[in-house]
């Protein structure tokens, strides 16, 4: 049975974790974001950052660091630190762009950030030391289009971008003021900053959807991402760029997470987390769906139930609009919880119900026979 | 005499030109059409599921010219309309995925121009095919930029 926390009737629009997971950051679909804390067995309310001006479109928690960056559609980006009396205090980075950002994440070595933004660029950040002051560097071409979602290759050099011209890009994000030159990967060996390295289009036949979310794996040799026209598709860079694709029967995915070389997940519009493998030869199939354990009755409901559940929900009609699933309307992020990418146990979803829900794999490998888990 | 001469026009008329075969073949070709009178000339009951394959292979998505997507669209209504109820289940699961996204394009495409009696046996056809393709077939007919 999965964890869940609800944070009131506004949908989570993003949400981090810290390092131990005792401390959660989420943003109810305003320009706030919430600092909880877990303490004496429940979710506290810490703190509340009011920086920004317009609705807060990201947040990202660096582990090591104790760093949180929120981007907002106010068209900044802030970077949060904690100061002695555990306050967290705002620095603003210009990101020089005249739309709102959409998305940001921190980079694995957390020593830069890159920001999507509807300006139809990406803004890799930096801390300059001699000016203090974060810099930002712009990734223009080619895209065409609203950035919508970003993820960092474990190289901390490459960065993949989803956007709403129905393409995922691979850029490289190379600083050189403030790192060293990479070595080479699958993706290529020459990446200076703003390079695209591989393009991948979510359309065949001009059909497609607007990329959701986009995903490296954790040997960053896949990449895996999902569209608006219910498809889920894994580009494999060791395979000579081989995109498998399937177009789902569910409603479109809205994120996706690596949970292992193999496995990933994907949630969305569906509001029910979907497990999904990529076998020897590089397909990605249906694996299962991970809310399998709450089916409501529907036949054999005896009448005293029926007429308990009006009751208590103040009913006077017999029509029960809620869902099977544990969340009860669209999830919108999942992020990891427990493990790593390569091995993931526990992962967590927040949706536009307000909830918050962890999955443990190992409560969930019962309801999922048949299916081995390693 | 008084024989009303203009009565007499259908002496000249060529009957043969009037049949089912001709009067389907002028209505259906599109440019580029050869595909339509093939289905035609041979469209004895039991390969309607042949034609519906046919004819969703060789839909016109790509091209730019309405009018050979109306004829298109005419032709596939003509075969969706006509087959019985009791077919539709074992043509739907005779297609692929891709086809049945085809096919929920023309479902739709069809309600927008509703005809006698088309609007029941379209919703028969779109049951059936939700049934096997579920909602995703759905979302793609909205977000496909290329429409049949």
């Amino acid at each position: 049975m999965p964890e869940s926390l609800s944070f009131g009737i506004d949908p989570i629009t993003a949400h981090a974790w810290n390092k131990d997971r005792t401390k959660l950051a989420i943003s109810p679909n305003s320009p706030e974001v919430h600092i909880y804390h877990f303490q004496r067995g429940e979710w506290k309310l810490e703190e509340v950052l009011k920086e920004h001006d317009l609705k807060v479109t990201g947040i990202d928690w660096a582990p090591n660091t104790n760093r949180i960056v929120t981007c907002s559609a106010d068209r900044n980006a802030y970077v949060w630190t904690q100061s002695e009396e555990k306050k967290w205090k705002p620095t603003l980075v210009l990101l020089r762009i005249n739309r709102a950002a959409t998305c940001v994440c921190w980079s694995p070595l957390e020593n830069k950030f890159a920001v999507g933004s509807g300006a139809r660029l990406i803004s890799v950040c930096y801390f300059e030391k001699e000016n203090d002051w974060w810099v930002s560097k712009h990734i223009k071409k080619p895209i065409r289009s609203t950035v919508t979602c970003l993820d960092w290759h474990p190289n901390d050099v490459l960065l993949a971008a989803g956007s709403t011209d129905f393409k995922v890009r691979v850029f490289s994000a190379y600083i050189k003021e403030i790192e060293e030159r990479p070595v080479s990967t699958s993706w290529g060996s020459k990446m200076p900053l703003g390079l695209m390295m591989a393009e991948f289009s979510n359309s065949t036949n001009g059909a497609g959807g607007w990329v959701h979310s986009v995903n490296f794996s954790s040997s960053g040799d896949r990449i895996a991402w999902v569209g608006h026209d219910s498809s889920i598709s894994v580009a494999d860079a060791s395979k000579g760029m081989a995109v498998s694709v399937i177009r789902t029967d569910f409603l479109p995915f809205l994120a996706c997470l690596w949970v292992s070389e193999n496995r990933l997940i994907a949630a969305g519009h569906g509001c029910c987390p979907m497990l999904f493998e990529v076998n020897e030869t590089g397909k990605v199939h249906f694996a299962g769906k991970l809310d399998a354990s709450l089916k409501k009755e529907t036949s054999g409901v005896s009448a005293m139930k029926k007429f308990q559940s009006l009751d208590r929900q103040a009913r006077t009609e017999t029509n029960d609009t809620s869902l099977g699933t544990l969340h009860q309307n669209a999830i919108t992020s999942v992020c990891l919880h427990t493990g790593n990418k390569a091995n993931a146990t526990k992962f967590s979803t927040a949706g536009v119900d307000g909830l918050l829900a962890i999955w443990d794999f190992n409560n969930l490998e019962s309801a999922m026979r048949g299916l081995k888990f390693n | 005499m008084a024989l009303n001469n203009s009565l007499l026009g259908w002496r000249r008329l060529v009957i043969d030109v009037y049949n089912d075969y001709n009067y389907y073949l002028d209505l259906a070709v599109p440019p580029g059409g050869p595909t339509t009178l093939v289905f035609f000339t041979n469209k004895p009951r039991k390969r309607n599921i042949e034609a519906l394959k046919t004819v969703l292979r060789n839909a016109p998505i790509s091209s730019r010219n309405q009018m050979v997507k109306d004829a298109a669209l005419n032709v596939v209504m003509q075969v969706l309309l006509s087959m019985k109820s009791s077919q539709i289940e074992e043509a739907v699961n005779a297609l692929d995925r891709d086809h049945l996204d085809i096919l929920m394009k023309y479902i739709y495409r069809g309600f927008e121009t509703p005809s006698e009696g088309s609007s029941g046996q379209l919703l028969a056809w779109h049951e059936k095919v939700h049934a096997v393709a579920g909602v995703g077939c759905i979302v793609r007919v909205l977000t496909d930029k290329k429409r049949v």
